[in-house]
């Protein structure tokens, strides 16, 4: 399990407009094409000196491919990150605050301690 | 030497650009009240008439990132730019540019090296809501110069709570002997008790206001050896996910004294969070001020 890979899946969709249209339009597909492309990218080193060691687990795969935003959570992705991107994909389909209360009410039942976020 | 005007510890709200300019039906119910509050916030940094702004705050994952982490880091550089794209998005915060305080953040990373904290520094660094949120709220002329000081309460492991206090403790000393005439106002924002992406958030209030009700009492009343006898690491998960923001309060504490009354302390009681404003004058509330202790 990789929660920092996650967390910069999260991350760098999250910072780049045409990643975040592309991740709400095509959610399977791009976590095929960022796993495969980016994934091991070092974000501050050039392209050809790349990690050769991070991989999403089946289930990481499956969470984000479904937009499972509880499942991230209970993975220990960092909440603040998907919270954030989760708000920019979904935020414009609801009513003042009414998505950011759905996404904490699909939580209600987990219960402390929550899961670790450290990496 | 410099002379420290003022103390300065605030949440830092990023909704509040939003709604503070809002008009018509656009504008929330609790805007007036909360521009109200400010602007006597506002008052209290315009009476103490700096020339500088330390600024003390934390990047939520916008520059800083978890390939190369620092606990704390000094900003060294003649401007800042500011705000990131997702703050532009989910905030309608604007972009920004500061000047910054060279000589003073030089001062501050050698002392503090001196002072065997082991400050991280960056000569390119854009700045993200912790900071611009109180420029926005206390200085929204954006004149002068700043030094940033940023703190991880973000990306755990994090430093302990004491060690905030200390780094709070230090920076007074080391503004204190800055040889320069020129009057510095320490200014940091942080948290209460915060939920962010967990089932908590957005809540009515904030996600626990007991631990919001002794933490003001604590910060208002200086008493930073009851607040390190009751926070740690691991409490500071209960009050919510987000409340190790709380440890920049510490640090702030820690610039403003043992038992250091603040001479200017209130809260507003928002949706999602509680916020709170606090301001201490080390060498005396300025003449003219009608700040309320």
């Amino acid at each position: 399990m990789s929660k920092y890979l996650l967390d910069k899946f999260l991350f760098t969709v999250d910072r780049d407009p045409e990643l975040t249209e592309r991740y709400r339009e095509d959610p399977a597909g791009t976590v095929t094409w960022w796993e495969a492309e980016m994934a091991n990218t070092v974000l501050n080193c050039i392209p050809a000196e790349k990690t050769t060691w991070l991989a999403f687990t089946d289930d990481e795969r499956r969470a984000l491919a479904e937009h499972d935003h509880v499942a991230l959570f209970q993975m220990g992705a960092h909440p603040f990150l998907t919270l954030t991107l989760f708000i920019a994909l979904f935020e414009r389909d609801h009513g003042p605050m009414e998505y950011q209360r759905a996404y904490g009410k699909a939580m209600e039942h987990i219960s402390m301690p929550y899961p670790d976020i450290a990496t | 030497m410099a002379e420290l005007a003022a103390v300065i510890a605030s949440t830092h709200h990023p909704f509040y650009y939003r709604a503070s300019t809002a008009t018509g039906a656009d504008r929330p119910p609790f805007a007036d009240e909360w521009v109200a509050k400010i602007e006597a916030f506002r008052e209290t940094l315009t009476r103490a008439e700096p020339d500088v702004l330390v600024m003390v705050g934390s990047d939520h994952f916008h520059q800083l990132w978890l390939d190369n982490m620092p606990q704390f880091l000094i900003g060294k550089a003649p401007f800042f730019d500011a705000n990131f794209h997702n703050e532009e998005r989910e905030f309608g915060l604007p972009k920004m540019t500061l000047r910054g305080e060279e000589d003073l953040a030089a001062h501050l990373l050698r002392d503090g090296l001196d002072r065997d904290f082991d400050l991280a520094f960056s000569n390119e660094l854009r700045i993200d809501h912790s900071i611009t949120c109180p420029i926005i709220t206390l200085r929204p002329q954006a004149d002068l110069p700043i030094v940033p000081v940023y703190t991880n309460i973000f990306a755990p492991p994090l430093p302990q709570p004491k060690r905030f206090v200390q780094l709070g403790r230090a920076i007074r000393e080391m503004v204190e002997s800055w040889e320069s005439d020129k009057r510095v106002a320490v200014i940091g924002t942080g948290h209460l008790s915060l939920e962010l992406g967990g089932p908590r958030q957005f809540g009515e209030h904030g996600p626990d206001p007991e631990f919001d009700r002794k933490a003001v009492e604590w910060i208002a009343s200086g008493d930073i050896e009851g607040c390190l006898a009751e926070v740690s690491l691991e409490s500071l998960h209960h009050p919510g996910n987000a409340t190790h923001g709380f440890m920049d309060f510490m640090l702030m504490m820690g610039v403003a004294g043992e038992g250091a009354k603040a001479d200017h302390v209130d809260t507003l009681d928002l949706f999602h969070t509680m916020e709170a404003y606090f301001t201490w004058y080390p060498n005396g509330v300025p003449s003219g001020s009608g700040v309320s202790a």
